[in-house]
């Protein structure tokens, strides 16, 4: 009997020509729908028109306006909460700890029944509104915290150009 | 002088190994990083920065998304609205659809502004009281995630 001799086994070789092909396939199919989702959060406002607020009953608690006034450039000039002026490097802080000593802020879950109404030039820029939301609105303490302040915020009716 | 036969040469063939390593790698990356949300994002607006701006814990049932570029232009359903009166007769045609769709939902539509952060308020102030006049009540202001504070500056 003749025996195979063990050293001459067919060499079995895998095709990795259709593999290669999808996983490039993948590959393109991934790179394309790929996009950059940046982190986005909203700040929710209900403000119903005028007419449907006028059925509702007013609020016990004096409203608190914040007034924002937009230089020639259209940056912040000057913010003010009712007559308090807030000057120097940081007056959205200022309005926030005003804000705070105001409502009797104990890190609590914040004020159901306090409004604040925000007067703004028509020109100025949109970030310092968004500013302004934010010092009214909350802040977050050291410990990563969210607390917040004020829920009801409105805007005061846009005067023409 | 003995010439060499050419059927002898060996086939020489690439090591593949590393570019599939690779490639596998990569395919690995991007179906993590895959986000198939249908997230309104234009590229022509850069949002103002809040710490407090979180993301909503659910999506909104009926959102519609309105943009403001820095220039004071509008995008609408991804198309460009010349002024507050094209913006009023689209946002019209949105209300007439919800209605026609669900009734009585209407003010369950989230009005989303994506304003730029040099648009000016006053725009974003029409818009919302254009709106307002259609009947819509709540509004979602969008900003960009800080993890930092902003308000320690001006």
């Amino acid at each position: 009997m003749k025996i195979r001799n063990a050293d001459r086994r067919e060499h079995i070789v895998l095709q990795m020509t259709p593999m290669i092909d999808i996983v490039f396939q993948l590959l393109v199919f991934f790179v394309f729908t790929f996009k950059i989702v940046l982190p986005e959060g909203d700040f929710n406002i209900r403000m119903p028109s005028a007419a449907a607020t006028r059925t509702i009953e007013p609020s016990e608690t004096p409203l608190l306006k914040v007034t924002l006034r937009a230089a020639e450039n259209r940056e912040l000039a000057q913010i003010r909460l009712n007559d308090i002026v807030f000057e120097g490097p940081a007056p959205f802080l200022q309005l926030q700890q005003q804000i705070r000593s105001m409502i009797g802020d104990a890190g609590g879950p914040g004020t159901a029944e306090q409004e604040v109404e925000i007067d703004s030039d028509y020109d100025l820029k949109y970030r310092y509104v968004i500013n302004a939301l934010t010092a009214i609105t909350g802040y977050i303490d050291s410990n990563g915290d969210q607390h917040k302040l004020v829920e009801k915020v409105r805007f005061a009716p846009v005067e023409q150009q | 002088m003995r010439i060499r036969p050419r059927g002898d040469s060996k086939i020489l063939e690439g090591d593949l190994t590393p570019m599939i390593d690779m490639t596998f790698q990569l395919i690995a990356f991007f179906m993590l990083v895959i986000n198939f949300a249908d997230v309104e994002q234009d590229q022509r607006i850069t949002l103002p920065l809040s710490e407090l701006a979180q993301p909503p814990d659910a999506p909104y049932e009926l959102p519609l998304t309105i943009h403001v570029t820095g220039g004071g232009r509008f995008i609408f359903a991804g198309n460009q609205v010349a002024n507050l009166s094209d913006l009023r007769s689209a946002l019209q045609l949105e209300k007439q659809i919800i209605k026609g769709l669900r009734p009585k939902k209407l003010e369950e539509v989230t009005i989303i502004i994506r304003a730029d952060q040099n648009a000016k308020i006053g725009l974003v102030q029409e818009i919302i009281q254009t709106c307002q006049d259609l009947q819509f009540e709540i509004f979602a202001l969008r900003g960009e995630q800080s993890n930092t504070s902003t308000l320690s500056g001006t």
